[in-house]
C-alpha cells in the first residue's frame, strides 16, 4: 500500500468530484461540504460509466447515466439500478494536496 | 445517405435473439455515446435538485385528479360528466407516464421518498411493474434504440400504422402491460424481463405485480357489486380512454429516427410544444437533451436546451410539425424499413461521428 499524490484540494470544488487515473486504474475523488476528501473506484458498478460526471449531493454520488446512487464515503449502493457496493479507498489531505492509498 | 438504408428484412426486436448478439459484437451495447460539451460548473447547476417545483406540480396534479374524478363521479349518468372524465382520463392515463418517468430517474424531487412514492403511484396508474420498468428504462438509456438491446422501442420496423393508431386508445399496449403484470403476479418473468432484471430484483417485481393486481381485482369487484362501470372509469379505465396524450408525445420521442447509432441527435427528437402539454409531459419534449444528460431534472431541461441547442438539430416547431416529419418517415419505412430521418445539424454543431454509425452498412454489405 502506498499513498499516491492526486491533486491540490482546491482543484475540487466543495461537494464535487473529479476523475483520477493511476497505474491503469481510474478513481473518483470527492470533497464534501466540509472539505473532507474521499476516494472510490471511478466506474459505476452497474455499467462502465465514470462517476466523475455525476452529481454529488451531501454524502451521495449519482451516476450520470442511470441515476443510480452510492454513498461515496462508505461505498454503499443506495438506489437502483446499482446493487453492488462501490470500492472505497483511504484519502487524506497532506498540506494542500490530496492523497489516496491504493494497493 | 441514411444510416441503415440497406435493411430490408423485418428485424428481431427481442432481447434474446440474434440482433442482441449482433449489437454486442458490433460494440453497440453499453457503448460510449456522444455528448455536447458543457463546463462542469454549468452542468452542476443544471443537475441541482429541488423539491419546490415537483411539490407544486404534484399537489396540483392530485388536486385536479380529485376535482375532476369527484365531479365526474358526482355527475355520473348525465352528459355533464363527460368533460370531467375527459380531463380526468388525461390526468390519470397520460400524466402518470411523465411522473413515472421523472420519479423513476429520481430527478423530479430532491427528497428520495417523494420520488419513490410518486413513482409507485404512477407505475400503478400506467400499468407498469415498477421494478421491471425501472430496469427496462435503465436499459433504454444504456442502449437507446439499439435493436436487440432496448426493450422500449415504441415503433418497430416496418411500422404497422393501424397498430400505432390503436395505441392512442391504449391498445394493445394496456392489454400487454396487464398481461405482463398478471404473469409477474403469477411468479413468472418473460425471457426479455429475465434479461434486464437482475435476479436479486426479480422477487420484488413479483411482489409489486401482486399488489397492483390485487387493487385491480378490488376495482373489478367493486364494479360488479355496484353493477356499474364507474369504478373502472376511475381506476384502470383511464389507461385506455385517457392515454392519448402520453402516446401522442411518446411516439415522437424516437419515431422515424435512426436505429443502432451512438448519438442521441440521430435517434431522438426535441419538439417545441404548448405550455399545457409541457406541464402534462414534464418537459420530456426536450428529449435529445434528456437522453444526453438524464441527471438533469425536468424543470431544468428548457435551460439545458437553451445552453446546447447550437450543437443539436433544430427542434420541430410543434407537435403537428413533428408528426408531419415522423409520419412521412414511417410511411417510407413500410416499404423501406432501413430508412431513417437524418436530422440536419446547424453549422455551429459538432458533426456526427460517422465511424460510430457505420455498423449496419458494414454488416449488410
Amino acid at each position: 500500500m502506498a499513498w499516491i499524490d492526486v491533486c491540490d484540494a482546491e482543484d475540487i470544488e466543495l461537494e464535487d468530484v473529479i476523475r483520477f487515473d493511476h497505474a491503469g486504474r481510474t478513481f473518483a475523488i470527492y470533497r464534501d461540504l466540509e472539505g473532507q476528501v474521499f476516494a472510490t473506484d471511478g466506474l459505476c458498478t452497474h455499467e462502465q460509466v465514470h462517476l466523475a460526471d455525476g452529481l454529488v449531493m451531501d454524502d451521495t454520488i449519482e451516476c450520470p447515466k442511470h441515476n443510480g446512487r452510492f454513498n461515496y464515503q462508505t461505498g454503499e449502493a443506495l438506489r437502483a439500478p446499482v446493487c453492488v457496493n462501490l470500492a472505497t479507498y483511504p484519502a487524506r489531505l497532506n498540506g494542500a494536496r490530496i492523497e489516496i492509498e491504493v494497493s | 445517405m441514411n444510416i441503415a438504408a440497406n435493411h430490408t428484412a423485418k428485424r428481431d426486436y427481442s432481447l434474446t435473439g440474434p440482433e442482441s448478439a449482433h449489437a454486442v459484437a458490433a460494440g453497440l451495447a453499453s457503448a460510449d455515446w456522444y455528448h455536447s460539451d458543457l463546463p462542469r460548473k454549468e452542468m452542476k447547476a443544471l443537475m441541482r435538485r429541488s423539491d419546490q417545483q415537483a411539490d407544486r406540480d404534484t399537489v396540483l396534479w392530485f388536486a385536479l385528479l380529485i376535482l375532476t374524478g369527484g365531479a365526474g363521479a358526482f355527475l355520473w349518468g348525465s352528459w355533464a360528466a363527460v368533460p370531467f372524465f375527459l380531463a380526468y382520463g388525461v390526468l390519470y392515463g397520460s400524466v402518470c407516464d411523465s411522473r413515472w418517468h421523472e420519479c423513476g430517474h429520481g430527478t423530479a424531487f430532491k427528497t428520495t421518498w417523494k420520488n419513490d412514492v410518486v413513482y409507485h403511484i404512477a407505475s400503478f396508474m400506467v400499468m407498469r411493474n415498477p421494478i421491471a420498468w425501472r430496469w427496462s428504462h435503465a436499459r433504454h438509456h444504456t442502449d437507446t434504440i439499439i435493436v436487440g438491446r432496448d426493450p422500449e422501442i415504441a415503433v418497430m420496423r416496418p411500422p404497422e400504422m393501424a397498430l400505432l393508431a390503436l395505441k392512442f386508445f391504449g391498445l394493445p399496449s394496456a392489454v400487454y402491460d396487464l398481461r405482463a403484470l398478471l404473469r409477474n403476479a403469477w411468479g413468472r418473468l418473460s425471457d426479455d424481463e429475465g434479461d434486464f432484471i437482475p435476479e436479486a430484483e426479480q422477487g420484488k417485481a413479483v411482489f409489486w405485480a401482486r399488489v397492483h393486481m390485487a387493487i385491480y381485482c378490488g376495482a373489478v369487484l367493486w364494479a360488479v357489486l355496484a353493477w356499474s362501470i364507474l369504478p373502472l372509469m376511475l381506476i384502470g379505465g383511464p389507461r385506455l380512454y385517457g392515454c392519448w396524450h402520453m402516446v401522442m408525445m411518446g411516439l415522437i420521442q424516437h419515431g422515424g429516427l435512426a436505429e443502432d447509432v451512438l448519438d442521441h441527435r440521430l435517434n431522438s427528437r426535441t419538439v417545441y410544444i404548448n405550455p399545457i402539454s409541457r406541464w402534462l409531459y414534464w418537459n420530456m419534449n426536450y428529449h435529445v437533451e434528456h437522453h444526453m444528460f438524464p441527471m438533469v431534472p425536468y424543470h431544468a431541461l428548457p435551460a439545458l436546451h437553451a445552453r446546447i441547442k447550437d450543437d443539436l438539430p433544430a427542434p420541430n416547431r410543434s407537435i403537428a410539425d413533428a408528426y408531419r416529419d415522423m409520419i412521412g418517415a414511417l410511411l417510407r419505412q413500410r416499404k423501406e424499413p432501413g430508412y431513417a430521418i437524418r436530422p440536419v445539424l446547424p453549422s455551429t454543431a459538432r458533426p456526427y461521428r460517422e465511424e460510430l454509425h457505420d455498423v449496419d452498412i458494414a454488416r449488410e454489405s
